[in-house]
């Protein structure tokens, strides 16, 4: 692409005082001209393009921008779809612990953070993904399989590390971000602003974990699948061509929920809580129990942690 | 139909889980949110009703303790509940090593203190300490609801069936499609 931006001082640039209409509405034409062209398909509205990072946002904008958003999703899937934006409360930092000689390898966990979170179904988009591997290996990724599919599980022999974002305290991912639409918040998970999000995956380059997943394609979600109950950075049905990722199912979290993992789980393998409450059971089990972070030596700092509860 | 002889009194209480309730993992019920259900074991805990077989409590419908005197000895079951199987030190152990002779209704401690469903947790912790130590921390076994808030403890017995404690295998959920597999669909830009 050969054009240029007309260089504008620091501070931004008024366009040529146009005669007949007033810089905004000059701005509006223009972009929504602009839109078009860019989408090829005219799907993005003005105020979708015009949207700034959702950290940005005053309050107004916030409210102006999910009523937007539950039209557009009303529209799309002919039901009410409920976009909260809670923030994250005060005092509580999330911590997650899978108790790695209980799980079985189930994959009860993975489907339902696929329905919980509104995944694509076709093709599945998981974000937790269960690894198998043998025991005698010990925690080696190059002997996990992730594709197993024995009539039961446990296998003898083998071992279950169910992987998924592990909401890093030094996250990779946030910093390679080109245009800040990923970042950590105040309770530890790291995000995604959809709608700022340009696709470039960077961010799953950066990860270590395998932990983000891309919409390669329109994600395939079927009207009567829909979660209703969802969150701007968490569960809402997301466009094609932006990276998502576990946020620790914060629809739920940020309400006093567990996760879906946690309440689907038959082994009760996965723990959730708060790193700041002395007395809950995350810091139990992290004083108390053999703890591990998974690719330590990356110095990623996960708030996710594996342990042995026996 | 025979009529229940005493033999069958001694295992009267034997009631807990047949295995049609492990095909599906416990897990699937709690799932509604912070809702926490079920009755309150002692010492406030919020725990599920106990996984009984379909119409059988209460025990003393039949172990009225008159028509049927309770009959002590240890023997093998013929008569009654001869599904059930105990794999659980079989060697050393029976019906009512748990479940209280006199009062088919209710389970019963080592001391002979009796301890009613809702708290066989504490019957199991007699042996396993360390693991009734973990559970009440939360570390062993499940908890649902909320986690700054009210929980629901699943029972040992919701996981364990008492009588074969070893957790049942289970189907696992389909696998990640593997990449090569993922079809490109018309029109989309995959
Ligand atoms: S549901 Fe629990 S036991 Fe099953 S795979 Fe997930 S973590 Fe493991
Ligand atoms: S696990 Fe990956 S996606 Fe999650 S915070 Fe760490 S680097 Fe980012």
């Amino acid at each position: 692409m050969t054009d240029h931006k007309p260089e504008c001082p620091i501070g931004g640039c008024e366009p040529p005082a146009t005669i007949g209409g007033t810089r905004r509405e000059f701005l509006g034409a223009a972009t929504a001209a602009m839109a078009t062209a860019l989408t090829g398909c005219g799907t993005l509205s003005k105020e979708e393009f015009l949207q700034h990072n959702f950290r940005e946002l005053s309050k107004q904008e916030v409210l102006d921008v999910i009523a937007r958003l539950e039209k557009e999703y009303q529209a799309k899937y002919g039901r009410e779809v409920k976009v909260a934006n809670t923030p994250a409360i005060p005092g509580v930092i999330f911590g997650y612990a899978l108790d790695l000689s209980r799980c079985i390898g189930c994959r009860r966990c993975v489907h339902a953070c696929v329905k919980e979170n509104n995944q694509s179904r076709d093709p599945e988009i998981q974000w937790i993904r269960v690894l198998q591997m043998d025991k005698e290996e010990g925690v080696n990724v190059q002997h996990a399989d992730a594709y197993y599919n024995p009539e039961e599980v446990p296998q003898e022999g083998h071992f279950y590390m169910p992987v998924q974002c592990q909401q890093c305290k030094k996250p990779p991912c946030t910093k390679v971000c080109p245009v800040g639409a990923t970042w950590r918040d105040k309770d530890g998970i790291v995000v995604v602003d959809y709608n700022w999000c340009i696709g470039c995956r960077y961010c799953m380059a950066a990860c270590p974990y395998g932990a983000r997943h891309f919409n390669w394609g329109e994600p395939h979600l079927p009207a009567d699948e829909v979660n209703p109950k969802t969150h701007y950075l968490g569960n809402r049905p997301r466009p094609k061509g932006v990276v998502e990722k576990c946020t620790f199912c914060i629809q739920r979290t940020r309400n006093g929920q567990y996760p879906a993992c946690v309440e689907i789980c038959p082994t009760g393998s996965r723990k959730f809580g708060n790193l700041l409450d002395k007395d809950s059971e995350i810091r139990y089990i992290l004083e108390n129990k053999r703890v591990f972070k998974f690719k330590e030596d990356l110095n990623t700092q996960p708030n996710f942690f594996y342990f042995y509860g026996v | 139909m025979r009529l229940p002889t005493l033999s069958t009194l001694a295992a009267g209480l034997l009631i807990l889980l047949g295995p049609a309730v492990f095909a599906d993992p416990p897990a699937a019920k709690p799932l509604s949110g912070t809702k926490v259900e079920g009755p309150a074991a002692p010492e406030g805990l919020q725990v599920p009703s106990p996984p009984f077989s379909e119409g059988i409590f209460p025990c003393t419908s039949c172990h009225d303790g008159k028509s049927m005197k309770p009959n002590l000895k240890r023997r093998e079951l013929t008569d009654m509940h001869t599904d059930i199987a105990l794999h659980h030190g079989p060697a050393s152990r029976w019906c009512l090593d748990c479940h209280d002779a006199n009062n088919r209704d209710s389970l019963h401690l080592a001391s002979g203190e009796k301890v009613p469903f809702t708290a066989s947790y504490q019957l199991c912790g007699q042996c396993h300490g360390d693991k009734l130590r973990d559970w009440r921390v939360g570390v062993h076994g499940k908890r649902t609801g909320s986690w700054n808030g009210p929980k629901q403890y699943l029972l040992c017995v919701n996981c364990h069936n008492p009588h074969t404690p070893r957790f049942q295998a289970l189907k696992p959920m389909p696998a990640p499609t593997p990449p090569e597999q993922i079809q490109t669909r018309k029109g989309g830009a995959r």
